[in-house]
């Protein structure tokens, strides 16, 4: 290695010298917990023992379903469907794994000893696992008192979409079904949390690698009967990685809490990766059907869109929001005028889901792009062509559902990545296979990379006629503080809980900039405590929002800082403070050419405010926010802008297929994206290969699979592969295009999920061209030698 | 995922090991790449634990009577490095297989073999070369075929009061020649099939793994040893070896397509070095 770094934060991650959750020891005396979980998808708890496990040497506490009932409220859901969703189970358990006792004691052994003396006796029930069995009306039910499975059922209609479908020369039809996984961060879950009760009332104390408090906070804070003042989060500094997934964690900083209530003491829960891999999150399953109007020169006129989620035993916040997180780009890369779509997430006697890197983009995507190929096969065209006569073509663009594409060059994008990805390479040697009676395809998948999420889509689930005027959402605001201090170094406080992304590093770039200082005068602090950081209902690092939102606020903090050193200034040179320069390091006058030290301007303010022009700022220690334009609520037609910035991604893949072994290597992925304004290439590309590869896991490898009993059988590492650094030594291609974001003040865009929104499609894409002689109908994931064995039977 | 309560033992000399399993329920800990996740799940629970890593008797790795010789306490890791190993070249050819480097660094040669996993590499290279395990219990030492060895999925001819002290692998002879090729959802992964091959003039010994409870060995006489030659012969014993009920990452069929192939790859391989 030469060279610094390339990050900030990298120093001390490699010398093992990080503060994760399991490092900290920030209340002594805590005590250890241990959940007990049910090894049954569907079972009535007919009694549960916890006297034994009380008694054994060492327990300080045991909760169970009495405990729980007594003092939780189900978390608030966003829709009215009676499924009330507890952090364990009370009178059912709904899927293995689920929690049903919380032993609290000296150390983990003996919370895992006495955890074995947890008698309960269950009554097994019937299961359903499949999605769309649980759909019919016959299906057993998970919550008999709703009636139904269906937790939400919502149709939407913009645009002439029947007249479209009427008129048109080819209707194009597909099904498909996306698989169940996740994108496993190194470090599972970790819970400090302490209750106590005070003259204010109860109070909790938490620490917990969950990368909010955003939406989650209130929901905790709500099921625990706490007001959101007296819930008081600690996210440390270092998150061993998330994508999502760690928004699952706060079912169990209540249970945590509730046990620390009934232990007197603090309790610790560290999540091994045996319960990570059982019960904590995964992106949801769903089954979908697509269908397009096409005219006679493929052109797409209308699309009907019917989309099922598997959301697990609950509908556990912030589902259902896989099925409208793409809301405003559900049309993605295309200019189509008109959609209907039917959106419906159902319960099933599995796992919980939640968010994944890339939200709801890869369910969307593999059912838009796999159709786009059908629609290219049904007309003649090539698969190229026939997405290019339907790319949007001019910024800013108005989507049917309501959605503003901020800036993009779609085509500029696609022509960039087939000359610099080869595609007239890859086909050459597609056909050099065929000739030869091997396999080799090419796919391709266009996507619309949505970022800063509006959080005004989780409306949606409610029918406009439902919804309440004056509780209306919207927005995504972030806010940054940000101080000089004596010697003129500039400290950034983030609340932007990073789980590896960087953020120190591009934040301190950023503010450097901006102030015209060299980095080593600016420091980054990060640090989220919701008792004295700003933070917002939407304060969190998800939906890709570092880059659009957190950036802006950094920029609006350090802007202010300038504001009040540019008075400083204007006191040692003597001019007015307009028209002063920030630049390496001093403030200058660009009329006399005179400077002062940057460090000197902040000391003025700091040591002798009273010479500042009258009505100068004096403020060195300010905050600024960034509140999202174009982030309104949701219409009363329905239509939203989901998020405040739509980049692009142009993504092509090879595929060589053994014939013999059917073995399927990647022999190249081209990817281009369009973030807009790059804030740090070396991140970016990082951000890119490691989307890439977990759409790799999605698309030939990770799949979290049930027995038709329910249980789960990839619930070890032995089972559920993720994809290694062996599986990773394909030939990449990686370039840019930059259509900076009108709506951002540094241009810049979201970057951190758009490949593992397209790679799993163009996987299919290239394995359902390589394997289209043969007449293999690819409708799902994941894709490897044994699926294509018995595709192939 | 923490072990459930276990006395451990680090004996000084074998007699002293194989005296505390004699004493029943005890487990021999050598690498602990199976049996530690097995005791953390809590899927296994002996009383006794008793470490035979540092017991010097037991970790040699010497070629002595025309066999090569690894003792329990040695790791995979150790003999893939050793000069050894070209005495016997399937192993150098299947070793790289083997988990990942950082696992054959901890794990043992003879541990894979009481393991017994019905995918595991060692187990069928001892089969196809009709190595010999060497055991010691109670009623002294005795030495069980390779070919005896595995009982069933994950089981023995170990007895629970026994401890594995090494196993011999033959020398190769001039005129021999080996292949070795498996298949797995990824690199280190468990193979879903695999064969492990030694050709001698025109009689061939094959073992498979991954396709049934334990390895299978089949002896035959190659007549056309071209790969398109080989292959209506491979596929006939594929169809008739692999009887497992597959799972998600390989179904029955496509481990039995897969035998088919690499059977026909290596033995033609083989017959080429073993020609050569």
């Amino acid at each position: 290695m030469t060279g610094p770094p390339a990050r900030d934060e990298d120093a001390a991650l490699v010398a093992g010298a990080g503060r994760f959750v399991d490092d900290l020891d920030p209340l002594p005396g805590t005590l250890v917990a241990a959940i007990v979980r049910s090894p049954h998808p569907h079972a009535r708890l007919r009694s549960v023992d916890l006297s034994a496990a009380r008694a054994h040497p060492g327990v300080v506490a045991v909760i169970g379903p009495d405990e729980v009932r007594a003092a939780v409220r189900p978390f608030p859901l966003s829709t009215s469907t009676p499924m009330p969703y507890l952090p364990a189970a009370v009178d059912v358990a709904r899927y293995v794994g689920e929690p049903v006792a919380v032993v609290v004691a000296s150390d983990r052994y003996v919370a895992e000893d006495a955890g074995e003396l947890v008698e309960v006796d269950y009554e097994p029930l019937d299961v359903v696992v499949d999605t769309r069995t649980a759909l019919e009306p016959a299906a057993v039910l998970l919550h008999p008192e709703a009636g139904t499975n269906v937790a939400t059922d919502r149709s939407f209609s913009f645009g002439p979409v029947d007249a479209a479908f009427e008129r048109a020369a080819h209707v194009v039809h597909g099904e498909y079904t996306f698989p169940r996984y996740s994108s496993v961060p190194m470090e599972c879950y970790g819970v400090v949390a302490q209750w106590t009760d005070g003259a204010d009332g109860p109070a909790v104390e938490c620490w917990a690698n969950f990368h909010g408090p955003f939406t989650m906070v209130p929901v905790a804070a709500g099921a625990l009967g706490v007001p959101v003042s007296r819930f008081r989060l600690h996210v440390p500094a270092d998150i061993g990685g998330s994508f999502g997934i760690k928004s699952g964690i706060y079912p169990y900083v209540v249970l945590m809490a509730l046990a620390s209530r009934h232990a007197g003491r603090p309790v610790r829960w560290t999540e091994d990766r045996v319960e990570h891999l059982l019960a904590s999150s995964s992106g949801a399953g769903r089954a979908m059907g697509f269908s397009a109007a096409v005219s006679g020169d493929g052109v797409v006129e209308a699309l009907r869109v019917d989309l099922v989620d598997d959301v697990g035993a609950y509908l556990r916040p912030p589902e259902p929001s896989t099925l409208y997180r793409c809301f405003g780009n559900i049309t993605g890369a295309y200019d189509v005028p008109a959609v209907a779509l039917r959106a419906r997430a159902v319960v099933t006697n599995r796992a919980p889901t939640g968010l994944n890197r890339g939200f709801g983009g890869q369910q969307l995507y593999f059912g838009l792009e796999r159709l786009m190929d059908a629609v290219a096969a049904r007309t003649g065209l090539d698969v190229a062509e026939v997405r290019r006569r339907n790319l949007v073509r001019s910024f800013p663009h108005r989507t049917p559902t309501g959605g503003l594409y901020d800036s993009g060059d779609y085509r500029g994008a696609l022509d960039l990545l087939l000359a610099k990805g080869g595609h007239d390479e890859l086909r050459a040697r597609q056909e050099a296979a065929r000739a030869e009676g091997a396999y080799y395809g090419v796919g391709l998948a266009l996507v619309v990379d949505p970022s800063g999420t509006n959080i005004g889509y989780v409306g949606l689930a409610t029918p406009a006629s439902e919804r309440r005027p004056g509780r209306d959402k919207s927005g995504s605001t972030e806010i940054v503080r940000a101080s000089v201090d004596l010697q003129g170094v500039v400290t950034v406080l983030l609340g932007s809980v990073p789980q590896g992304q960087g953020h120190a590093t591009v934040a301190r770039r950023v503010a450097a900039d901006r102030l015209g200082l060299p980095v080593e005068q600016v420091r980054v602090v990060v640090d989220m405590d919701t008792a004295s950081t700003p933070w917002t209902v939407t304060s969190g690092s998800y939906s890709s929002r570092f880059a659009p939102l957190v950036t802006s606020a950094v920029v609006a903090a350090v802007d202010r800082l300038a504001e009040t050193v540019r008075a400083g200034a204007s006191v040692l040179l003597g001019v007015s403070p307009e028209g002063l320069e920030l630049a390496d390091g001093s403030v200058r006058d660009p009329v006399s050419g005179r400077e002062c030290a940057f460090r000197h301007a902040a000391g003025v303010v700091h040591w002798d405010p009273g010479a500042l022009p009258a009505g100068a700022p004096a403020r060195l220690a300010t905050e600024g926010e960034f509140v999202p334009p174009e982030a309104v609520a949701a219409t009363a037609e329905d239509r939203i802008n989901s998020s405040l910035c739509y980049g692009f991604v142009a993504e092509m893949v090879g595929v060589r297929i053994d014939p013999d072994t059917l073995v399927v290597t990647l022999d190249r992925v081209a990817t281009v994206h369009d973030a807009g304004t790059v804030l740090d290439p070396v991140l970016l590309e990082g951000q890119v290969l490691g989307a890439l590869v977990h759409g790799l896991g999605g698309a030939a490898y990770e799949e979290f699979r049930y027995s038709p009993a329910g249980q789960p059988t990839s619930a070890t590492f032995l089972d559920y592969l993720c994809p290694t650094s062996a599986e990773t030594a394909f030939d990449l291609v990686s370039d840019h295009v930059v259509s900076p974001s009108p709506l951002t003040p540094l241009g810049a865009k979201g970057c951190g999920e758009g490949s593992s929104m397209s790679l799993p499609v163009a996987y299919a894409n290239a394995v359902a061209d390589a394997l289209a002689p043969a007449g293999v109908v690819i409708d799902s994931l994941p894709l490897h030698g044994s699926v294509l064995h018995d595709l192939l039977m | 995922m923490k072990a459930a309560p276990f006395a451990y033992c680090r004996p000084d000399t074998v007699d002293e090991a194989a005296d505390v399993l004699a004493a029943g329920d005890a487990k021999v800990l050598a690498g602990g790449q199976s049996l530690v996740p097995v005791l953390a799940m809590r899927l296994g629970r002996p009383g006794t634990l008793v470490d035979i890593t540092r017991l010097p008797e037991l970790d040699t790795v010497a070629v002595a009577d025309g066999e090569l010789h690894v003792g329990a306490a040695v790791r995979q890791r150790r003999v893939e490095r050793s000069p050894e190993v070209a005495a016997v070249p399937l192993i150098g050819r299947a070793m790289p297989f083997v988990g990942h480097r950082e696992l054959r660094s901890r794990g043992t040669v003879c541990g894979s073999l009481a393991h017994a996993d019905p995918a595991a590499e060692l187990p069928a290279v001892a089969a196809c070369l009709g190595a010999s395990v060497v055991v010691r219990g109670p009623r002294g030492e005795r030495v069980v075929p390779a070919r005896e060895w595995v009982t069933g999925a994950m089981t023995t001819a170990l007895g629970p009061d026994e401890l594995v002290t090494g196993v011999r692998f033959p020398v190769a002879a001039d005129g021999e020649g080996f292949g070795f090729a498996e298949i797995a959802r990824r690199h280190g992964d468990f193979a879903l099939a695999g064969v492990a091959v030694r050709v001698r003039g025109d009689q061939a010994v094959l073992a498979a793994f991954g396709v049934s409870d334990r390895p299978v060995v089949r002896e035959l006489t190659v007549t056309d040893p071209t790969e398109a030659g080989l292959r209506p012969v491979t596929e006939a014993l594929a169809a008739e070896v692999v009887d497992t009920d597959g799972d998600a990452h390989g179904s029955r069929g496509y481990r039995a397509r897969l035998l088919g192939v690499l059977a026909a790859r290596e033995l033609a391989r083989a017959h080429r070095e073993a020609h050569a």
